[in-house]
């Protein structure tokens, strides 16, 4: 293929050649051009199909505001689908493909939604998936789902990375065209610290798509010059490829820069996207104005595009998306169009000027019909334009031939980021478009094309006035230079939003394939307030967010009502402008970085081991430690527990929360925050205590131990040593700060072993330096200890059942600590057991854990209710009398078996009376926690049971609805004390 | 959203956990007040559109509990104390 299309002049490198493919076919194209300037300067301008009735469809514009061209780009793991051919920078090798069509673009099987329009108007979803209810999910959903969406994901993990930044500035200005550059320019020389950012890679805006004059230049050299200058500033910072995407609190914007986007691949060590969050004092937006087209009859072809984009793809980028052209508009720029394009060389054959009589002002048009107060009814062409049809003012009717139509119906102003906090835009009729109301974002203010200001001189003038005034307000001194000289022309437009009856298709949102027949039944269905035309139609839902088409789908709903624009309204925007990849706000949050990872100090030991690992919040822990010849897991913690509770074995708890508490207070302090009491505690012992939230259910449960009069060490479960920590600080600054009390969270500061089984104090008495004997360190006794010297403590407690210690050393022992247990506990076929055996042996000894402590349940109900003492005031004992929570009735824990013990359990299996049907009303509790004791040889089980404890020794049903079909066991209810309920095990 | 921490001076609100209404710190005495006062503390909470005191807690910064007064309608930040000092004020001392 040749660039057929391509005109002289323009801003691309004609030096270099650049190789692309669209659909598996070749093109050209020159650094500069965007994939959609290159395809229409190949003669292409067929690039995608609708959403909704696979309509071909070409670009309707030259930019990020592009409903139609939605592409996939890229190939492999790198595929991205919807992404706009109007920004995407051509590079060598690009490929591409269209969307949304099967088999091709041009014969696309679904075209037949076309054909069958009239069932899939506005609410269509609505009124046919209705009935029958048990099509929903069966078959509504996945036709739905097949049907929905234009572009696919490749599937593939993504190969590149994402990036996350800051940055700091006095003022950032959003949008570098004549007001952007022109409020830059004025604060930079002042001396302000400036970002300047735009989403294209040339920086310019509307002026690289102008022929006019600025400062006595071409438009685009002044623009040029003014980059370079700004580029040379120290305190001034240029982001190109960067769309500011959102007004958030207190000044912060977010900014997407493209880094990559414009190159086949990241370079080494780039990332594709990084997302900013920039941080400014001041903001101005200087975003400009999107054209928007008017709506008539198959108005959607490939060739019919806005007016200012035509010139643009002339004037910029040196193509000609057609050869012979018209112009349909109802405003002055609009001739603008024609003007350029004939200078441009294209046959210009009609301007359609919807003003019956276009003021005398407008610019002349040497050799060109300007047919005043004609309309354009019509178009006629099947995969892109031929000929349109249009209504002269005397009635006529005329078609011409063109296989391009530039369209205008005047320009909106971008308000979008100021509307981001809630203002609302207000309708301004002098330019027949909403332009921001008061009340945006603190800190931020609209200027040029985007506040209303739609010439050049209003642009330049418009960016120097709102940087004067935030200088002013910095306090950073500035005078106003001499603006350099460009053009001014008013707006002249009467307003005009869609040609016909209505009765016909005329196109408002391109990308949803929402029409004025749709505005139409929405109006007719009642949904006339702005929000529910919205969401009647889908206007303005679509990936583009509807920038070309919300303001024409307002303004046939207020004729319809007979209001005006302004009170119909419009919708807010909300962030962001333009769509942003998940990957870009995930940034280097995902696969392992998602989160840190917490490594225990026994951590490189039991690797060594071979041990399995599993994820505890951010803690990576034991899991069990497989030997050789054992293949199923349960071989291996039933090996663990077995051993343990017949010698020794040593678990890492280094992850469970560790708190020293001190002052004068620090008893008084426990008293508060446990149910049961603290200070009555000796020194040198531990005690098991249980938290209550205020609702009186039970937040978390762990041993404290008193090291002095005035300093406790508290243990909190691993899961909450977070949230435990920071409710003590709760408590102490906000509820109590009369008490002298000091907490630090020391749970990294010490590794931690529980050492448990009937030799555990054997193999501790050959480390420790201290006598350890059962007189002289008794059950529940805490303290000081030295191992070889070194500082460590001793805990006398067991969660296992068996007679048991924690020992815990500064966390850089750790590792050595291990190696020593392991060594010294050879003569005593020491084991490591990891958490699956800690929640075997928890089970069998009855203790709560996760699974019951589970945010719903209260002391009473885990059997620990007369643990809450009522002699004082602690945190959660009042509401935990509340009537429903002290029912006889109620939830309490017991233990289960199966009746045959070969049969299985299944923790969340519900409980229920022998013959009573398995519906809700007669549910008794639910199993808790399940696992098998090899104690015991067979499954066991925790669970809640209304009336538990008079239901010991009874049988009853565990039923698991989960299964397909639904399967049970018998049960007989014991109590949750499977192993040495009087705890002789534990004294030694 | 941006803090003024009165120690750290400006802080961004992702450094912050969020807890709720500051009349929380105007807890019942488990000694004296019933089920019903407590109730009421806990559970009856106004929920303005406007001004509101609430408590934040600078969990990734210097652990300080502290009573944020903002606009929920615009997030605009008023003022921000010590939870400790408001604390005091209320006549939580020795």
């Amino acid at each position: 293929m040749t660039q057929t299309h391509r005109l002289a002049g323009g801003q691309i490198d004609r030096s270099r050649t650049l190789r692309f493919s669209f659909d598996g076919l070749p093109y050209l194209g020159h650094p500069g051009d965007t994939l959609a300037s290159a395809l229409l300067a190949n003669g292409v301008r067929l690039m995608g199909r609708s959403f909704k009735y696979h309509r071909p469809r070409g670009p309707l514009s030259a930019g990020s505001e592009e409903p139609n061209a939605l592409v996939e780009l890229r190939g492999g793991a790198r595929r991205e689908p919807n992404t706009r051919a109007t920004v995407v920078e051509l590079f060598d090798g690009l490929e591409a493909a269209s969307q949304n069509r099967w088999p091709s673009l041009r014969l696309d099987a679904l075209a037949i939604n076309d054909r069958l329009s009239s069932f899939f108007a506005a609410g269509f979803y609505y009124k046919t998936f209705m009935w029958p209810a048990a099509f929903w999910e069966k078959v509504y959903e996945p036709l739905i789902r097949h049907a929905a969406g234009l572009g696919s994901l490749s599937g593939a993990e993504d190969p590149d990375s994402y990036d996350k930044g800051f940055r700091h500035c006095d003022l950032l200005v959003i949008g570098a065209g004549p007001a952007g550059l022109m409020a830059a320019l004025t604060a930079g020389r002042a001396g302000a610290r400036v970002i300047l950012a735009d989403e294209d890679f040339r920086m310019g805006g509307r002026l690289n798509a102008e022929t006019f004059a600025v400062g006595g230049m071409a438009g685009a050299d002044w623009a040029a010059a003014a980059v370079a200058e700004l580029g040379a500033l120290p305190n001034v910072r240029l982001m190109t490829r960067t769309t500011v995407f959102g007004a958030f609190d207190d000044g912060i914007f977010g900014a997407l820069e493209r880094v990559s986007d414009h190159l086949p691949e990241p370079l080494p060590g780039r990332p594709r996207q990084t997302l900013w969050r920039i941080y400014a004092r001041r903001a101005i937006l200087a975003a400009g104005a999107t054209e928007r087209p008017i709506a008539f009859e198959n108005n959607d072809r490939p060739g019919i595009m806005l007016a200012g984009s035509l010139r643009a793809y002339a004037n910029r980028w040196g193509v000609a998306a057609g050869s012979r052209v018209a112009i349909f508009t109802n405003n002055a720029d609009g001739l603008r169009s024609a003007i350029d394009l004939q200078a441009a060389g294209v046959e210009v054959a009609a301007v359609i000027d919807a003003r019956p009589d276009a003021p005398p002002d407008a610019p002349p048009l040497p050799g060109i019909r300007h047919l005043r107060g004609a309309e354009v009814i019509d178009s006629a062409g099947r995969l892109g334009l031929r000929a349109v049809t249009l209504r002269h003012a005397n009635g006529r009717t005329e078609v011409l031939r063109v296989d391009a139509l530039g369209v205008s119906g005047g320009w909106n102003p971008n308000v979008n980021i100021t509307s981001h906090h809630g203002s609302r835009p207000v309708w301004d009729p002098a330019i027949a478009a909403f332009v921001p109301g008061a009340g945006g974002p603190r800190g931020l203010v609209a200027a040029g094309a985007a506040a209303g200001a739609l010439s050049t001189h209003g642009a330049l003038a418009g960016g120097q006035a709102a940087a004067l005034a935030v200088l002013g307000d910095l306090g950073l001194g500035a005078r106003a230079e001499a603006l350099p000289e460009a053009e001014d022309a008013p707006v002249s437009i009467v307003p005009k939003w869609h040609v016909g009856d209505g009765r016909g298709r005329a196109w408002i949102d391109q990308q949803n394939d929402v029409t004025v027949k749709d505005v139409v039944l929405a109006h007719q269905e009642n949904f006339t307030s702005a929000e529910h035309l919205k969401r009647y139609t889908t206007l303005g839902m679509a990936t583009d967010q509807g920038k070309t088409g919300n303001v024409i789908g307002l303004a046939v709903m207020a004729e319809l009502t007979g209001r005006t624009i302004a009170e119909t309204g419009t919708t807010v925007y909300r962030p962001p402008y333009t769509p942003v990849a998940l990957g870009a706000l995930a940034g280097r949050s995902r696969g392992p970085e998602f989160k840190p990872v917490r490594r225990t100090p026994s951590h490189v030991w039991a690797a060594e081991q071979g041990a399995v690992f599993v994820e505890v919040g951010m803690w990576l822990r034991t899991q069990w430690v497989p030997r050789p010849g054992e293949t199923h897991w349960r071989e291996s913690v039933d090996r663990e527990v077995l051993a343990t509770r017949r010698s020794v074995g040593i678990c890492d708890v280094t992850t469970l929360g560790k708190i020293d508490i001190q002052g004068t207070d620090a008893g008084a302090f426990l008293d508060r925050i446990y149910c049961n009491t603290f200070s009555t505690l000796p020194i040198g012992k531990c005690r098991y205590g249980l938290m209550l939230r205020e609702d009186g259910m039970v937040f978390d449960d762990g041993t404290t131990a008193r090291m002095g009069e005035h300093e406790f060490v508290m243990t909190t479960t691993t899961a909450n040593a977070v949230t435990v920590f920071r409710h003590l600080e709760y408590c102490r600054q906000v509820l109590w700060p009369e008490m002298d009390v000091q907490i630090i969270s020391t749970t990294e500061a010490w590794a931690q072993f529980s050492v448990a089984g009937p030799n555990a104090r054997r193999l501790l008495a050959r480390i420790v330096d201290q006598d350890i004997s059962d007189a002289a360190f008794p059950y529940m006794a805490a303290g000081e200890v030295t191992i070889g010297g070194l500082r460590a403590r001793l805990f006398r407690i067991s969660f296992s059942g068996e007679e048991g210690y924690e020992i815990a050393v500064p966390a850089r022992y750790g590792d050595a600590l291990i190696r020593r247990l392991m060594a010294e506990g050879r003569d005593f076929d020491a084991v490591v057991y990891g958490t699956e055996a800690l929640g075997v042996m928890r089970v069998e000894k009855g203790h709560v854990a996760g699974n019951e402590i589970n945010g719903q349940s209260s002391a009473l109900n885990m059997g620990l209710g007369r643990m809450v003492s009522r002699k004082k005031d602690a945190i959660g004992v009042v509401l935990s009398q509340r009537e429903g929570m002290v029912d006889p009735g109620g939830y309490r824990l017991v233990g289960v078996r199966p009746v045959d013990p070969a049969g299985r359990l299944v923790a969340g299996s519900h409980l229920l009376e022998q013959g009573a049907a398995a519906v809700i009303a007669n549910d008794l509790g639910w199993l808790t926690s399940k696992v098998f004791s090899p104690h015991l040889g067979s499954d066991i089980a925790l669970a809640y049971l209304r009336g538990g404890e008079g239901r010991i020794g009874q049988r009853l049903r565990a039923v698991n609805l989960l299964a397909r079909p639904a399967t049970e066991t018998l049960v007989e209810i014991t109590s949750p004390h499977f192993l040495d309920p009087e705890g002789e095990r534990l004294r030694g | 959203m941006i803090i003024p921490h009165p120690l750290l001076g400006p802080r961004d609100a992702q450094e912050f956990v969020y807890l709720g209404d500051a009349s929380l710190m105007n807890r019942p005495d488990g000694m004296t007040a019933g089920i019903e006062a407590f109730h009421d503390w806990l559970y009856q909470r106004d929920n303005p559109a406007g001004i509101h005191r609430e408590l934040w807690y600078h969990e990734q910064g210097d652990r300080s509990w502290l009573v944020v007064t903002r606009n929920t309608l615009t997030h605009e930040i008023l003022g921000a104390e010590l939870a400790r000092d408001v604390a005091r004020a209320m006549g939580r001392t020795k």
